[in-house]
């Protein structure tokens, strides 16, 4: 029986002393006509060897593709050492760190993760983890409008921020009639200027969220945006990607008093892409803020002895003790990814990290450049941007990206479903883990896609 | 020791990062930053070593027994993770096309429908990323249904004092008052209560089977009527389905909406918090209210199902789709037991339960509930050791942990005073259950003889009592340089 030791002696010896006569005793209590038949939709069981067999056939379907798709989840070196650590039965195979004195490398491994998400974010305070970046940003929502002193529902949301952050945010914060206002963003520059913010002055509103890099890869003003908020007696949210932050100014310096509260995804410091997750969401805030943080947190403290320790803090907060009064229903975050995030940003330092940030960077500088130099595709915004960037390609896009698939590109991701008037248009990112011919092979295929389609256009495409 | 306080200044790991910085001279000076972020600067062997031993420290299921009632923690099958990590599942990107992903799409799409067939639910969504996230999407299921028919009157869900702390905290989350109502004493919930706060305004009632208190709840079938009969929906909290797999399914029990905790029944593991997975199931009438996004299947060809195939959806639950490594550990823990495989879970879990409470009962424990059956899990009580001794649940907990052994689950349920929460599950032997009983014999013989002893426990480990109140007080929650 995979997983269940019990010999047959085993069994009889329990029921014997429980006082039962098969273990279909055990379920005297449960009404007879509830019993369930057999379960047909479930196969039968395989062993390892076939499993392995079959997920290795469905992992060669697959197969790799040269990827340059970035919009919120970014392919990154991950040292080796990180996951052979982090999937130490030890680290993988522990509960929650409830029982603090049998939980210390968790406890202390979450405390260094909190300082360094404090020093990446130059803010006070971090929690343990939320669950992805966009849920993050809800609870950040949430915790804005619960701390407003001006007791507004209403948060003004920037329209370069990722569509599906929003998508998230107002499917959480909609129950509670929260009202997410979209500013626009200026179609030359592809950033927010203060200008769209103007009719909101003087009305009460919660927070500014401020996404840095925007979705669009363009780096807003945050210091300007950042006082503005604050001028204006709101929350100012940061929204970022904790890797540009070896590079770029942190939010607790945004402006003249910071950012208040901070989260984004940690995918970029060691997670792997996976189709998706698990990732991570972060969050830091200021002080002030802290006891309406959402989620776990860990604290420093002495034992009996007076010798350092760690222990789960400030649970006052959290669902296991206020239930209804709670900051937020989350249990369960996503604490082995945190370990790696830990390793990760120990093993790179801030100058690893920044050397990533910056060839990222350059190697995104050196695509655009490329692809611009090829008939018909232009930049679609002029703002400075950071290791991605949009181009329109003037063709419909979500078709050209298909020719690249069919050459083993993935070539970006498509706007023109979440961006009406932006069908020609691609989202495109080349991290640190591309090469100067990988470069190149995109831009031939590209090249040589669209002058096949200048030459005989589809029919379907209309101009 | 602190990873910082191995920090040397100017070393690094060298191999991990590009050789050479390159420039960034467009980036405009005012968005830089000025000051690195002070992150440690340690070679490899640091870096290894550090969080290898820091590991040592905890304790696992890898390493110990680890009765945690309500967690369900079982052994983690080493063979879902190397396959959940082959490297074209790592490396595939979140938003490439469905064609670049056939063999993904089509595991999830199973793990969806032997989802559906363990629960009895008509339909099932993965997007959940932790139990207390499906519970949010099971919730806002309930409102989206109620607010399409215009009933707008529905402003309270129905939460039993037993419920884990995610349900009234979600039922916040969603808009809704939270209406507690009281457990009998044999541990189900009160019927007369239950009918006294039903009514126009119940949205809905969050019931967990078998309950925190170790027993199947008996009348889940009136209960449900009731709810029904007052237009509320019934919401199953599946965080318990390791007792029931394969024997009695919520879909056949009449329920519109639960959630799974595949970090539990499905034996991922839970990365010492997380992360976990939640899928919902739902009943037809929920259905078109389900989070995306979920997988469809057309002539062989899976996809992931968006906003244009499902307009009445509650929406997405994170940027990504949901913590996809964790529900392929699922899909392969699933594919290696079968269904076959998922019958014994439950019987094993119960067996191993029933048997683990008979016996610490015959060493002299009480039992919460002595005339009920145990279902997965049990609850011994120490109330009389705390007025005979002054040794409560959470210094017999720490003592235990002395012994070698994870201690159970303390103060949860909150009903039951000093308790301790117990499950085994089922991948544990015979002989870990009597060590573990012959552990529970000692400290309570300690703790008659020598209070103190288990007072101060633990004595072994990484760390002495740690003092939570000078924790909370004295907040210290980043580490600053002397
Ligand atoms: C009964 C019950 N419900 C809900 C949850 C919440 O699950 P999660 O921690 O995955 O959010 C738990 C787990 O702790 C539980 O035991």
């Amino acid at each position: 029986m995979p997983f269940i030791p019990h010999t047959q002696e085993d069994v009889a010896a329990m029921l014997a002393s429980i006082g039962a006569q098969s273990i279909e005793d055990l379920f005297d209590e449960i009404p007879a006509d509830l019993k369930c038949g057999g379960l047909e939709g479930v196969p039968a069981g395989e062993p390892e060897m076939a499993v392995t067999r079959l997920m290795h056939e469905r992992a060669a379907q697959d197969g790799f593709y040269l990827n340059f798709i970035g919009a919120g989840a970014y392919e990154h070196h991950i040292p080796a050492a990180v996951w052979q650590i982090v999937t130490r039965g030890e680290y993988y195979s522990a509960y929650t760190p409830y029982q603090a004195e049998a939980s210390q490398g968790t406890l202390q491994l979450i405390y260094e993760y909190q300082t360094m998400m404090t020093r990446l974010t130059g803010l006070d305070v971090s929690n343990a983890s939320l669950y992805d970046g966009a849920s993050g940003l809800a609870e950040a929502v949430l915790m804005a409008v619960r701390a407003a002193k001006n007791g507004s529902r209403r948060v003004l949301v920037p329209g370069t921020l990722h569509p599906r952050y929003r998508a998230v945010t107002q499917a959480v914060v909609k129950n509670q009639n929260i009202e997410l206002v979209e500013l626009p963003f200026d179609p030359a520059s592809g950033i927010t200027l203060l200008d769209a913010l103007k009719s909101y002055e003087g009305q009460p509103s919660a927070a500014l969220v401020i996404a840095q890099p925007n979705f669009f890869g363009a780096l807003e003003a945050v210091d300007p945006l950042t006082d503005w908020a604050h001028a204006n007696g709101m929350f100012a949210i940061a929204v970022v990607n904790p890797l540009s932050l070896a590079l770029l100014k942190a939010p607790g310096q945004w402006g003249g008093a910071g950012a208040d509260i901070c989260v984004g995804d940690g995918q970029p410091l060691g997670v792997p892409l996976a189709s998706g997750g698990p990732y991570f969401g972060f969050m830091t805030c200021k002080q002030a803020l802290a006891r309406q943080m959402p989620g776990r947190i860990v604290g420093r403290t002495v034992d009996r002895d007076g010798k350092s320790g760690f222990v789960l803090t400030l649970q006052a907060r959290e669902q296991h003790i206020r239930r209804a009064k709670a900051t937020s229903n989350i249990c369960s975050n996503q604490g082995l990814l945190v370990t790696a995030a830990t390793i990760h940003m120990s093993l790179l330092g801030a100058e690893g990290l920044k050397r990533v940030a910056l060839a990222s960077h350059a190697n995104t500088k050196v695509l655009i450049e490329k692809l611009c130099a090829i008939p018909g595709v232009t930049r679609a915004f002029n703002a400075p941007f950071f290791h991605e960037a949009v181009l329109r390609v003037g063709s419909e896009s979500g078709e050209v990206l298909r020719a690249l698939r069919a050459q083993g590109i993935l070539g970006g991701y498509a706007l023109g479903h979440d961006f009406p008037g932006m069908e020609d248009a691609i989202l495109v990112c080349a991290t640190e883990t591309k090469t100067g011919s990988d470069l190149d092979r995109y831009a031939q295929q590209l090249e040589r896609i669209l002058s096949r389609r200048r030459e005989a256009p589809p029919c379907a495409y209309k101009s | 020791m602190l990873i910082f306080e191995h920090s040397h200044a100017g070393r690094r790991a060298q191999a991990q990062a590009p050789q050479q910085a390159a420039a960034a001279d467009d980036l405009p000076a005012e968005l830089l930053r000025q000051e690195a972020p002070g992150l440690p600067e340690t070679s490899e062997l640091d870096v290894v070593r550090h969080y290898t031993r820091l590991s040592q420290k905890n304790f696992s299921i890898d390493t110990q027994f680890y009765p945690l009632g309500s967690c369900t923690m079982k052994y983690n099958p080493r063979v879902c993770n190397s396959l959940a990590m082959l490297p074209q599942f790592l490396s595939r990107h979140p938003l490439a096309d469905a064609d670049t992903g056939q063999g993904f799409l089509a595991s999830m799409h199973e793990l969806q429908e032997m989802l559906k067939e363990v629960t009895g639910m008509a339909g099932v969504s993965l997007a959940p990323m932790a139990g207390a996230q499906g519970e949010f999407a099971g919730v806002a299921m309930i409102r989206a249904y109620h607010e399409l028919r215009g009933d707008s009157e529905r402003s309270e869900i129905i939460v039993p004092d037993a419920a884990h702390g995610t349900n009234p905290a979600t039922a916040t989350m969603c808009g809704y008052t939270v209406r507690e109502i009281p457990t009998d004493r044999q541990g189900n919930v009160d019927i007369e209560a239950l009918k006294a706060v039903v009514g126009p305004k119940t949205a809905g009632l969050m019931l967990t089977n078998p309950s925190t208190l170790g027993v199947f709840e008996k009348t889940i079938v009136a209960i449900q009527k009731i709810v029904h009969e007052a237009g509320g929906l019934t919401y199953y909290d599946g965080a318990n389905l390791n007792a029931i797999l394969g024997r009695v399914r919520p879909g056949d029990m009449g329920f519109d909406v639960i959630h799974m905790n595949l970090h539990k029944t499905f034996s991922t593991p839970h990365g010492g918090g997380g992360p976990g997975a939640g899928p919902v199931g739902v009943s037809e009438r929920l259905k078109p209210f389900l989070p995306i996004p979920y997988v469809v299947e057309d002539k062989g060809f899976y996809r992931w199902a968006e906003e244009a195939d499902c307009p009445q959806s509650i929406g997405r639950m994170s940027a990504f789709g949901g913590n996809m490594g964790v529900l392929m550990r699922a899909y392969i823990y699933a594919r290696l037991l079968g269904r076959e495989g998922m019958h014994r879970v439950a019987d094993y879990a119960a067996l191993n339960a029933n048997y683990l409470a008979v016996e610490l009962n015959k060493a002299g424990f009480e039992l919460a509930f002595p005339e009920r059956r145990a279902s997965h899990e049990f609850i011994v009580t120490l109330k009389k050791l705390k007025d005979e001794t002054g040794v409560s649940a959470m210094d017999f907990a720490k003592r235990l942990l002395d012994y070698g052994y994870h201690a159970p689950t303390t103060y949860f349920p909150l009903l039951v005073p000093e308790c301790l929460l117990i499950e085994p599950t089922e991948t544990e032997s015979k002989e870990t259950l009597d060590g573990f009983v012959a552990a529970m014999k000692a400290v309570k013989q300690e703790a008659e003889a020598d209070a103190e002893l288990v007072k101060s426990a633990p004595h072994t480990l990484p760390a002495k009592r740690l003092d939570d109140v000078k924790a909370a007080r004295e907040l210290d929650l980043a580490w600053k340089a002397a």
